[in-house]
């Protein structure tokens, strides 16, 4: 299980219809690659968080399957379109079956 | 070192597995792109990778992909001891088809980008990384 997991996003406060907004994402997670070995040299289990995925209002803007070559604290910078006044779900899927989650209200003006 | 033949095919043996690693990964990055397309012939065109020339520290590189028209775009980390590193599905309210985020590398590779584009066809960059620090712990 990994401890500390905290994600980030940022999402501008409002954008106007139509356009296309950048998103930039953050969580802190180890990301065990399967391939260290601790100091008495027996392998160190994979633990990662293995998808992502970034909806808006329950459309799919980005759906992201990763492999342990992703860096610790994964990152992940897209932009997205926003038609009408909503809020965006940021979803990450862990190795261990835990879920994180955080959602971005986006006002349009 | 006192070159005796007891040495010598040892020494042998040793430069045979260093010159064959780098084939058996590239041919696992090979079934990673054939699993990808369906076999599907890869081309040039439509896609763009950018990563940097040298990388100083392996654990984080830098890389973005885009592609004007794709759907799905997966890379690849030729040299790492498993090649996936991620695949970007655009969904229908995605603003562009783009995407960054950062990598592990293993050692100097060749990073590869294989994008599926809109009419089913299939196109490929590359770019090659100089590590200066390998990222996967060896």
């Amino acid at each position: 299980m990994a401890s500390g997991v905290k994600p980030r996003v940022k999402v501008p406060k409002k954008a106007a219809a139509g356009e296309s907004v950048t998103l930039k994402t953050l969580i802190s997670h180890k990301m065990e690659s399967g391939q260290r070995k601790d100091s008495d040299g027996n392998a160190i289990p994979r633990s990662i968080i293995n998808r992502f995925t970034c909806e808006f209002n329950g459309e799919s803007v980005i759906d992201v399957t990763m492999e342990p070559a992703i860096s610790t604290n994964p990152y992940f910078e897209f932009e997205a379109m926003v038609p009408e006044a909503g809020e965006f779900k940021f979803t990450w899927y862990d190795d261990d079956g835990s879920v994180y989650e955080e959602t971005k209200a986006i006002a349009i003006g | 070192m006192e070159l005796t033949r007891r040495n010598a095919i040892a020494m042998g043996a040793g430069a045979l597995l260093i010159a064959g690693l780098p084939i058996r990964v590239s041919a696992a990055a090979e079934d990673a792109i054939a699993a990808f397309t369906g076999g599907a012939e890869v081309g040039a065109g439509d896609i763009s990778l950018t990563a940097p020339e040298i990388a100083e520290n392996g654990n984080t590189v830098p890389i973005e992909v885009s592609s004007d028209t794709a759907v799905e775009i997966m890379v690849l980390a030729t040299g790492n001891p498993t090649p996936g590193v991620a695949t970007f599905k655009f969904g229908k309210l995605a603003g562009s088809r783009a995407a960054s985020t950062r990598i592990r590398l293993a050692g100097t590779q060749d990073v590869v980008a294989v994008a599926k584009l809109e009419d089913g066809s299939f196109v490929q960059a590359s770019s090659t990384v100089k590590v200066t620090i390998g990222g996967c712990g060896g």
